[in-house]
């Protein structure tokens, strides 16, 4: 028997998951990428406390959880759409995606 | 749950042999078209002809180039053909039945048509190849714009019906009019719309900019031999003949007809469907991708924004209540 | 049962694509690798009731995002040598072990207290299962139930997306057209 508990630790790996990626990797597209695994580990936890409720209260309330998910996902394109536009201003003018090399604010 | 695997099984056969005969028809209808004979040799009337292709091609050697992604280069050809023929399972074959009933069958339907790309494009990229690499960007650029009329063609019959089950679209036609007929306004245009778009889907001339053989050998098959050649070229005809029968499901119909509604009805509408993909294909000849670009932004675009307008509108009217 | 065996395929599939999204050098792989991610998801998302978002999963991430992902990796024709070389640093695995022991000890808090009464008891059983409450009409998840969620209780931050997403258009293009 699947309960809520298997659901939100897989969504807690694959939230584990997009932040490595984000925190080890040095390729914007690739960080971009991991940012997205974690906005759908979001999702399925959403999701899940949208199925296996802790309160209910009216007849429709958990459906909003699904609502939500609807957001993250308009929010999510909207993001990778901007997101890799920058990328590509970014490797225009200093000709690299390497985020450590992208450090002109630094100094 | 029996009956489903039986009836996924026996559609997944008669698409298939569906995918046959339509090699056939579609090389007899050219030649015709030309006034030549075409296929005649092998079995009555070259009836076999598919099945000596599908025996020539099992017999080639399969060569992965060198520099190739040996793995998506493998994985991409059964993948299209899996794809493309996902979208079969959610037609309604007679009332109240189709493999998978779900109260978003158009979405799904048009959700599968986009990833049908991703292979494609798999295929491009592994094959180290220009032309090939070329063609399958035209192929995702295409399909990506393209896909945009199609969801808003598609949204006329979901908003005139009321529903996105593909099954309830056809009994609201089958109980007061087809949509390709009536409402005139929206639903002719909106037909029209929906076949430009999943021609362009499918990469069907005039839209065949992915494959021009002038430009680009073959495409995204330009390094496929054998039987993995033999998956993509059928993926696109299973995508054209699931096509076909998707729009006679929204815009013709389905299984309604005169005398004894059935799955004979929509095979015939999607026979009568694909005849005219075919006409259109011998006769007509390729746009220019950036023609391409331009009729699907500048004008089925903003066509399709306008006719989903429109049949708010009808809706609104109650005149078809 | 059934149930039970495609959650552990489905979540299989999405730990094993995501760790191939995180570790792949070449982003044409990672691209790939989370289209099937996703895929798997929204594997998840039908397990969990949820048809509507699965298929709106597929179409927007497998369909659209991915597209934008492929054509940004393409366009910019990355060679081997501006990947720059593998490096295994200690700040990786500092950053590896901080960030899956931060996450963890997060979702174990969270899991702790939010379930903590219902686990106690050893079954989910006693959780509500909205999946088994058909309600008349409109079923959960179903296209309807998620309609009047997003239509008509939340009509605002719906209007507002599409605003967002307007926004979101006018800018990718101002940003990497570079000359307008």
């Amino acid at each position: 028997m699947v309960g809520p508990l298997h659901y939100l630790v897989l969504a807690a790996a694959l939230f584990a998951l997009g932040a490595v990626g984000v925190v080890i990797r040095r390729n914007a597209i690739i960080v971009l990428m991991s940012i997205e695994l974690m906005l759908n580990a979001v999702n399925l936890t959403f999701l899940t406390f949208s199925r296996f409720p802790l309160v209910v209260k009216g007849n429709d309330a958990p459906i909003a959880g699904h609502a939500a998910v609807f957001y993250v996902i308009a929010v999510a394109a909207a993001e990778a759409a901007v997101g890799l536009a920058i990328v590509i201003a970014v490797f225009r003018s200093r000709l690299t995606v390497n985020v450590d090399e992208i450090d002109s604010l630094k100094n | 749950m029996i009956f489903a695997a039986s009836l996924a099984a026996a559609v997944v056969i008669v698409v298939l042999s569906a995918t046959a005969l339509a090699l056939w028809y579609e090389r007899k209808l050219a030649a015709r078209m030309q006034t030549r004979i075409g296929p005649q040799f092998v079995g009555p009337i070259g009836l076999f002809q598919p099945v000596a292709d599908l025996l020539k091609l099992v017999q080639k050697e399969e060569i992965v180039p060198m520099g190739a992604d040996r793995v998506l280069f493998a994985l991409a050809p059964p993948l299209t053909v899996i794809f493309a023929l996902a979208a079969a399972a959610f037609v309604p074959l007679w009332p109240g039945v189709a493999v998978v009933r779900s109260d978003v069958g158009v979405l799904l339907v048009i959700g599968f048509g986009g990833l049908a790309m991703v292979p494609v494009w798999m295929a491009g990229w592994a094959s180290f190849n220009k032309y090939a690499l070329l063609g399958a960007m035209r192929a995702v650029a295409q399909s990506i714009s393209y896909g945009v009329p199609l969801v808003l063609a598609a949204m006329v019959p979901v908003i005139l019906a009321g529903t996105m089950d593909l099954d309830g679209i056809t009994q609201f036609q089958a109980t007061h009019h087809w949509f390709g007929l009536w409402p005139i306004i929206p639903g002719l245009p909106a037909f029209i719309l929906f076949l430009l778009a999943m021609l362009a889907e499918s990469n069907r001339i005039p839209f065949d900019i992915p494959e021009a053989e002038s430009e680009l050998v073959a495409g995204v098959t330009t390094e496929y031999t054998g039987m993995q050649f033999g998956f993509v070229y059928l993926a696109e005809y299973v995508h054209t003949v699931v096509g076909a029968a998707i729009g006679s499901v929204m815009f013709l119909g389905g299984w309604d007809g005169p005398f004894a509604p059935g799955l004979h009805w929509l095979l015939l509408k999607t026979l009568c469907l694909f005849t005219f993909i075919y006409w259109i294909r011998w006769t007509l000849v390729r746009l220019r991708a950036d023609q391409l670009m331009t009729l699907c932004w500048k004008w089925l675009v903003p066509a399709g924004l306008g006719l989903v307008f429109l049949s708010a509108a009808w809706n609104q009217t109650g005149w078809s209540r | 049962m059934a149930e039970t065996i495609l959650f552990y395929i489905f979540a299989i599939g999405v730990l094993f694509a995501g760790a191939q999204v995180v570790l792949r050098r070449n982003p044409v792989h990672g691209a790939l690798s989370l289209v099937a991610c996703f895929f798997f998801l929204a594997g998840t998302y039908v397990l969990l009731a949820a048809h509507l978002i699965a298929i709106l999963q597929i179409m927007v991430y497998a369909g659209a995002v991915m597209v934008l992902f492929v054509f940004v990796i393409m366009l910019l024709n990355l060679k081997d040598e501006e990947l720059g070389t593998p490096r295994r640093t200690i700040w990786k695995g500092i950053g590896l072990v901080s960030v899956v022991g931060a996450t963890g000890a997060v979702a174990w808090r969270g899991l702790g207290s939010a379930y903590d009464s219902v686990l106690a008891h050893g079954a989910a059983t006693q959780l509500t299962d909205m999946a088994k409450h058909t309600l008349p009409g409109a079923p959960f998840g179903s296209l309807k139930a998620v309609a009047h969620a997003v239509y008509l209780n939340s009509v605002l931050p719906f209007e507002l997306t599409s605003l967002l997403l307007l926004v979101a258009v006018v800018g990718a293009v101002v940003v990497a057209k570079g000359k307008i």
